[in-house]
């Protein structure tokens, strides 16, 4: 890759015990959407916060925009523009103001302010309501808000960390539509989060994340290609022996995710009238479905996206139980 | 100054903005203080309520008790000498206390509300930031003052110019030291909750230690102490001495009202006072911009 935007190489990042980050390389090259995915908990938002210059690595390097996030933070601040997860608006101020406010502290020189700010405001299509105080935005409308608010200081890099997180499915689709309209618009590399499977789908190229550690990386095309194999999902009275039978009969590695029982196996059209000839076990209903990411994920971590956040959830729980019982 | 410009084009589809960063400077972090400065300004003219409610507590103090009160302490007081002008500077002193403190616990806010964030990923030095925190919390306590001193009149204190410029310069010196002690505090205290009850608690011991609401003068040994590790001792006296040099009254009169602090026996000069309340502010903020400068 010649001349990437976002360079990291073997970054490392513990807080006490935990090691949130285990040595992730990668390169983003300019103008690419680049996407994190993985659950909750995997590293994605602790190597976003040391790109932004947020926190400092524990080891490794990483540059952004040809600077490195340690020793030049400043022009690393300069040159990218930041999404958070979690709203970063005044919500007393209007959102011209929010805007305003953001202009005089990154410095964009006067006579720009008022052109640009139009221009980023008319992109998310707020420009009518940039008189209006922030706290009557809608959650939409807010994200937006900070979207054009990342980009009025013209960044190299646009960082999103779970962009569409907490939004209805038609607001999250219309953010997506902002974004897209802006790739073609503006020379800017996208670097994002998310733990949303179709999400992902828009990004140039991802990388799966888990644990701290990459296991994956690469077009969301290829990646589903690598898996090759379709998934298959039945619904059985007897999910255990249905697996068993799986294994006995046709030598297939089964296991429940979502209350069905779920494998994949080249050609899966062809292969469930052998399905129903060779189990015994009564079966409901049967989907056949072609890779999607979710397959990609499953067979790099060996679980679902919704396993790990179920599991990370119920490890809460365990915890909070723990405390709770240690009193 | 403007070193090593960037500029570059933003959008080639439409027509082309260029905008331009400059290099961080002295002229980049003075823009971010001004900005920081003028949010404090534009919060607090969209929050009327608050202005209203800060004003609550100097009024009662000044027109209810400093009322009651004038039947029994107006006996202890030199003929022609109101209690409620004697009270009139500590009255004022308290309508900036709690505004400056509670502009700094806006931080804890904009901490919840993520905006915090926001200012601390921006490009410019962390201490601007705070700077910039520290005035604006500064300007709009002594606008509250400024309410209070229009309230002078009921207090039988003259309008004068020149003792209003000098309570003004006072409030505003007494507005940054609190503020730059409520940023300190913020910058460590997470929960809003936990920052109010603190600052609740240290406020009234602060008030009532500071004379203003009786002279320094035959106080008991321990409470003489105590009176003078209060850093607002050191703005009530300078501040009643402004207003009753702006009266006419006998010699005893005065010194009886207006003792000054006094360091065993020893009176501390008004420049001295103001000086140590000027002092401690510096260092208060040079604490709150070191807690603001670490990183993860």
């Amino acid at each position: 890759m010649t001349d990437p935007v976002v360079e990291v190489t073997d970054l490392v990042k513990r807080y006490g015990d935990l090691e949130a980050v285990r040595g992730v390389s990668f390169a983003v090259a300019r103008g690419e959407t680049f996407g994190f995915l993985g659950p909750n908990g995997a590293g994605k938002s602790t190597t976003i916060k040391i790109l932004c210059t947020l926190a400092d690595p524990t080891s490794g390097s990483a540059r952004v925009a040809g600077y490195d996030v340690r020793k030049q933070r400043d022009t690393v601040r300069r040159n990218i523009g930041l999404v958070f997860q979690d709203t970063t608006l005044d919500a007393y101020l209007t959102g011209e103001q929010n805007l305003r406010f953001h202009a005089d502290l990154y410095g964009v020189s006067r006579q720009q302010v008022g052109p640009r700010l139009k221009q980023v405001l008319e992109m998310v299509n707020l420009w009518d309501r940039r008189g209006s105080v922030v706290s009557t935005y809608s959650g939409g409308m807010k994200r937006r808000l900070e979207i054009a608010r990342g980009l009025l200081h013209a960044p190299r890099v646009l960082f999103l960390d779970e962009p569409t997180v907490g939004l209805d499915p038609q607001t999250r689709s219309s953010i997506w539509e902002y974004i897209n309209d802006l790739k073609r618009r503006e020379d800017i590399t996208i670097f994002l989060t998310t733990h949303y499977m179709d999400e992902a789908e828009h990004c140039d190229r991802i990388a799966i994340i888990d644990h701290g550690k990459i296991v994956a990386i690469d077009t969301p095309e290829k990646l589903k290609a690598s898996i090759g194999e379709d998934r298959v999902r039945i619904s059985t009275s007897d999910d255990q022996a249905a697996i068993k039978e799986l294994k006995d009969q046709f030598g297939l590695e089964g296991a429940v995710h979502d209350g069905l029982v779920t494998f994949t196996v080249a050609s899966g059209e062809q292969f469930v009238p052998r399905l129903f000839a060779g189990l015994t076990q009564p079966i409901r209903s049967v989907s056949v479905a072609r890779p999607t990411l979710d397959d990609v994920f499953m067979s790099y971590t060996g679980r679902t996206i919704r396993d790990s956040e179920a599991t990370a959830s119920d490890r809460n729980r365990a915890t909070v139980m723990a405390m709770r019982g240690g009193r | 100054m403007a070193t090593g410009v960037t500029d570059r084009d933003v959008d080639p589809v439409t027509e082309a903005i260029r905008v331009s960063i400059p290099e961080r400077g002295p002229r980049q972090d003075l823009r971010a203080v001004g900005i920081v400065w003028r949010r404090e300004l534009i919060r607090f003219r969209s929050d009327r309520l608050r202005a209203v409610t800060a004003l609550i507590q100097p009024v009662l103090f000044l027109f209810v008790l400093g009322t009651g009160l004038s039947s029994l302490a107006g006996k202890g007081m030199p003929p022609g000498v109101s209690f409620k002008t004697f009270i009139y500077p500590g009255v004022l002193a308290m309508s900036v206390l709690f505004t400056a403190i509670f502009s700094a616990a806006s931080i804890v806010w904009d901490r919840e509300f993520g905006f915090l964030r926001e200012m601390l990923v921006a490009p410019v030095s962390r201490s601007a930031i705070v700077i910039g925190k520290c005035l604006g919390g500064a300007t709009v306590a002594t606008f509250q003052g400024i309410i209070i001193l229009a309230l002078a009149g009921a207090a039988h204190v003259p309008y004068d110019p020149i003792l209003f410029l000098t309570v003004i310069g006072e409030l505003l010196l007494l507005s940054f030291t609190l503020t730059a002690f409520g940023v300190m505090m913020a910058a460590r205290i997470k929960q809003m909750q936990a920052f109010m009850a603190l600052t609740q608690m240290l406020v009234m011991p602060l008030f009532f230690l500071s004379g203003a609401l009786y002279p320094l003068n035959g106080l008991p040994a321990w409470l003489a102490v105590l009176t003078r590790f209060d850093p607002l001792t050191y703005i009530v006296s300078p501040m009643r001495h402004a207003v009753f040099d702006h009266l006419s009254l006998s010699p005893q009169a005065s010194s009886f009202l207006t003792p000054g602090v006094t360091w065993d026996g020893w009176e501390v000069p008004v420049g001295l006072s103001l000086g140590i309340v000027a002092v401690m502010g510096a260092v208060l903020l040079g604490i709150a911009i070191a807690q603001f400068q670490r990183t993860e």
